[in-house]
């Protein structure tokens, strides 16, 4: 009975999709890329906050209101 | 005038992300912030336009991105540099910002029409849905999506293309030294 158990056929390995079907057209790799990419070079500059000019033209915009 | 603090907070949280997308647009980093100052003062002008409660960000992008279409269209009138104007912008872009590691991206990125770009980077990057992304540029939510999908198969095609290229040449180069060798 033991020998049974242990004889039962492991069904993960099966149950996989089957191996890569040929992929349409541009490769799925080029276009994760360009995600990855557009956003890195985005996240790029956005993560350089916000400049001085910025709160500088708020400011002003500011005293100009008080005047 | 009147601003408030936290419309002050919103309009500064945004100019990261503003800064982002007008460098993607012009590829140029003097011209693109001019733009997202210009973009600031246009909002701040009309500050009453904005219906509080709403997507603060999507607004100033909507500004942002028809001062770029007029100033485009504008600066097409008087040269006829179409896209060049962008890719003139571009080479003086890396010693601006010693960022190299983009280069090659912004140069394919050049050569995509212009509503496409931009539909690809709302959408890609600055994260703003379908929807936002059509509201944004004043169009229809199945445009939006053909465009990115335009978008990124001609990316693919021209990422395709630069991988062969860059080959090509040391392949040659490799030819060449194997050839001294003997």
């Amino acid at each position: 009975m033991k020998n049974r158990k242990r004889a039962e056929p492991r069904p993960a390995m099966q149950s996989q999709s089957p191996p890569t079907q040929a992929e349409p057209s541009l490769g799925r790799d080029i276009r994760t890329k360009i995600g990855q990419q557009l956003r890195a070079m985005y996240d790029d500059v956005v993560s350089q906050g916000v400049p001085d000019r910025f709160h500088d033209l708020l400011k002003q915009l500011d005293k100009q209101n008080k005047k | 005038m009147d601003l408030d603090p936290s419309v002050r907070e919103a309009v500064l949280a945004a100019v990261p992300s503003l800064r982002a997308f007008a460098i993607s647009l012009c590829g140029n980093v003097d011209r693109a912030d001019d733009l997202v100052q210009e973009t600031l003062l246009r909002a701040l002008a009309n500050i009453d336009s904005f219906q509080p409660g709403t997507n603060m960000s999507a607004w100033l992008f909507t500004i942002l991105r028809n001062l770029f279409r007029s100033e485009y269209r504008k600066r097409r009138r008087e040269v006829e540099d179409g896209d060049g104007s962008y890719a003139e912008g571009l080479k003086s872009q890396p010693e601006q910002d010693g960022r190299v590691e983009f280069q090659e991206f912004r140069e394919a990125l050049a050569k995509l029409p212009a509503d496409q770009r931009e539909a690809l980077i709302l959408v890609g990057a600055s994260g703003f849905s379908y929807e936002e992304a059509a509201d944004i540029c004043g169009c229809a939510v199945g445009t939006i999506k053909s465009r990115v999908n335009r978008a990124r198969t001609r990316l693919a095609e021209l990422m395709s293309i630069e991988s062969v290229d860059d080959f090509g040449p040391d392949r040659a180069t490799r030819a060449v030294l194997a050839g001294n060798d003997h």
